[in-house]
């Protein structure tokens, strides 16, 4: 899960990670209110939203009165920011982060994240702050240090002084860097983070040691025991059909084609996207129903197959082990009985309860496209919908 | 032979009062799995499916001998759960559960350090000897007994490539679900090791999906080691980058775990990959017959 700039920075200020004073505003008005609060000679206003590379797409602007807060508010809020992680359509821009300006000495990076190889949390610093750090690593790997964490100790201070001085911080920052590396490491376990990012990390000119950005993700397994990290959940930046989903606990992802895909299995479903694409179609959505799939859930993850328009057809493939064929097969004719169904649907069943299921299907009287093989299934969807 | 499991094999089923754990107890038991126990705390002393519960895992080992252990309990005690029975000093434990917290699964790992316990999982849909012993959620059915080595990080998938090789007459030695998480127990190259060493195995049907590097490893593995071929497969070719597909450790980050990167190493190191999911069978087909397995693979 995602959250926004101002609320990861909320969680850090709790736990004591420097950061620059700032609020949220959700209008133009708010911003200059919450300017004038900030008692700051210099604003910046950034745009809130659960993607990076907002300055370069214009989200970020340094104000230097009222006035230019008043203006860059106008211009940032309620405009489409498009970077390199919103894809082409890009997103609209409803909240926006007042914050006080700062004397930048030194831009660094630091990032903690799930080292698979290890299975240990790392911690990676830089000297090249403001940079994609994926840049970084491309092109000068050497300039990025990384710190294993063994989980019973947790973050040591000799470790947090070595990547310090790895990357150079002058002297004076030391223990204001160490405190901030110990202090984030702490939030990123207390709050089971999948990835925290502070890109850049700066050092003042008036001795501080801070967070310019922050970005922090979470493990979305561990959210049942993080009910401060729902709260800040933005349903605004999510798809309506993955919160439609969420709610059912199924694993949808939408996407750009125009055949609707339903499977069980994160695997299956995956490949169910590669062969329709390997046949020339082009998918509309990732989903998987799950194992223990119940006949709510099917027709559930039907409906909102259907209420994207750009569907022109759906192929349904299941490989029954926990999932039971004929389980699918009732969800699938209740979906459509409710809803009705203009459009071609091809299904391909296999596994568990497969003869029971195929019944259902014939037996239902409705207009749908037996498949032998997950090859057959794809081929035929794809010639229906050109 | 085979790899992990056998008929010797002694299986305890933790969580085994809940109802899918109940349900699969009895398909592992029709299968033929001997089952010896089951654990679910304050049940000690019941029956589940005709198999003895006990409240602890050290009670029902020392009790039964139970030398492997399938976990069906719920993510928030799932860890806790595996540390029981690597604590109880069992040589296997499958872990089924999905959804565990990454930072939970950080601990077990370092918990386990220098311990004998080998863990599969979690996420996974379990081990299966064909004939011998199933543990876990695996249709039994699809599977034949026969020389071919089945390792693979998604549970429908592989289900998918056994359907395929059964059909075409080519049965396996054992079929393993490492799991979709991005921290597990054993990897591609414990069990590809494992493959290689059984005389059983004739040659291996490696699955993988996007995310990670461990396929790019296991091919690196595979080019340094491997006596028998290897054919492969990867999930999620035409995945868009930053999202995560089902599995937590199917996600593209970074511009790395791409399939493109998987499959190219795999290719460099002597893997063919299947084309699609639907000629994994196939693939495996031409490849035995290139290095001239086909007789004696295949089992009809």
């Amino acid at each position: 899960m995602n959250i926004h700039e101002y609320q990861s920075k909320e969680i850090l200020r709790e736990y004591g990670v420097a950061v620059p004073n700032g609020k949220v505003a959700y209008s133009v008005d708010e911003a200059l209110e919450k300017a004038d609060e900030l008692q700051t000679d210099v604003a910046v206003v950034k745009a809130q939203i659960h993607a990076g590379g907002r300055g370069k797409a214009g989200g970020v602007k340094v104000a230097k009165n009222h006035d230019e807060v008043r203006t860059y508010a106008d211009e940032i809020l309620g405009k489409t920011l498009v970077t390199h992680q919103t894809g082409p359509e890009g997103k609209e821009v409803k909240r926006l982060l007042i914050e006080e300006g700062c004397d930048i000495k030194q831009e660094y990076y630091i990032g903690l994240v799930m080292d698979r190889q290890t299975s240990r949390i790392t911690m990676m610093a830089s000297e090249e702050g403001g940079t994609e750090i994926e840049e970084v690593a491309a092109k000068t790997p050497e300039k990025i240090f990384k710190e294993e964490i063994d989980p019973v100790t947790g973050l040591l201070p000799y470790q947090a002084r070595r990547l310090a001085f790895h990357i150079n911080i002058p002297d004076e920052y030391l223990s204001k860097a160490v405190k901030f590396m110990m202090g984030l490491y702490q939030v990123f376990v207390d709050k089971d983070c999948s990835v925290a990012e502070i890109n850049p990390l700066v050092t003042t000119g008036d001795g501080e040691v801070l967070a310019l950005d922050a970005k922090l993700n979470f493990d979305d397994n561990a959210l049942f025991r993080q009910k401060d990290i729902m709260n800040y959940r933005d349903l605004d930046e999510e798809d309506d059909k993955e919160i439609e989903a969420s709610k059912y606990d199924l694993s949808y992802v939408a996407l750009d084609g125009n055949i609707g895909c339903m499977v069980n299995g994160a695997g299956l479903a995956m490949s169910t996207m590669d062969i329709i694409k390997y046949y020339h179609g082009e998918p509309a959505n990732f989903l998987d129903v799950g194992g223990g799939a119940s006949t709510e859930k099917v027709t559930a993850a039907f409906k909102i197959i259907l209420s994207d328009e750009n569907v022109k057809g759906i192929f349904v493939n299941i490989f029954g082990g926990i999932m039971k064929c004929d389980v699918i097969a009732e969800g699938v004719v209740a979906a459509t009985k409710e809803v009705g169904l203009d459009i071609p649907l091809v299904v391909r069943l296999e596994g568990t309860n497969v003869k029971r299921g195929k019944e259902i299907l014939a037996d239902s009287g409705l207009n749908i496209t037996p498949a032998e093989s997950m090859a057959d299934g794809a081929e035929k969807i794809v010639s229906f919908v050109q | 032979m085979s790899v992990f499991i056998d008929k010797n094999t002694k299986v305890l089923v933790q969580g085994i009062t809940g109802s899918t754990a109940l349900f699969h107890t009895k398909q592992m038991l029709d299968y033929g799995t001997n089952i010896v126990a089951g654990v679910t705390p304050k049940k000690g002393g019941t029956e589940a499916e005709g198999v003895p519960v006990f409240n602890t895992v050290e009670e029902a080992v020392q009790q039964t001998g139970a030398n492997a252990s399938v976990i069906y309990v719920p993510a928030p005690f799932a860890a806790d759960a595996i540390i029981e029975a690597v604590d109880a000093e069992m040589d296997l434990v499958i872990c089924i559960t999905e959804h565990i917290p990454v930072m939970d699964m950080v601990k077990v790992k370092r918990y386990m350090e220098g311990k004998k316990t080998r863990l599969v999982g979690p996420n996974c849909p379990g081990v299966i000897t064909p004939d011998e012993c199933k543990i876990g959620i695996m249709p039994g059915y699809i599977h034949k007994k026969g020389h071919i080595g089945v390792v693979s990080r998604s549970g429908t998938l592989t289900y998918e490539a056994v359907h395929q090789l059964s059909e075409n007459g080519f049965g396996q030695s054992t079929a393993v679900g490492i799991g979709g998480d991005p921290v597990n127990g054993t990897d591609f190259i414990d069990v590809l090791k494992a493959f290689n060493e059984d005389e059983e195995t004739e040659a291996v049907m490696m699955i993988g999906e996007i995310g990670g590097t461990a396929e790019e490893e296991a091919a690196e593995w595979v080019k340094e080691n491997m006596t028998k071929p290897v054919v492969g497969f990867i999930g999620g070719a035409t995945a868009p980058p930053g999202k995560r597909m089902g599995h937590a450790g199917a996600i593209i980050s970074g511009g790395k775990g791409t399939a493109d990167e998987k499959i190219q190493t795999m290719n460099s190191c002597g893997i063919q990959v299947a084309e699609t999911p639907a000629v994994m069978g196939e693939t495996m087909i031409n490849v035995l017959k290139e290095n001239g397995l086909y007789e004696k693979a295949k089992i009809n």
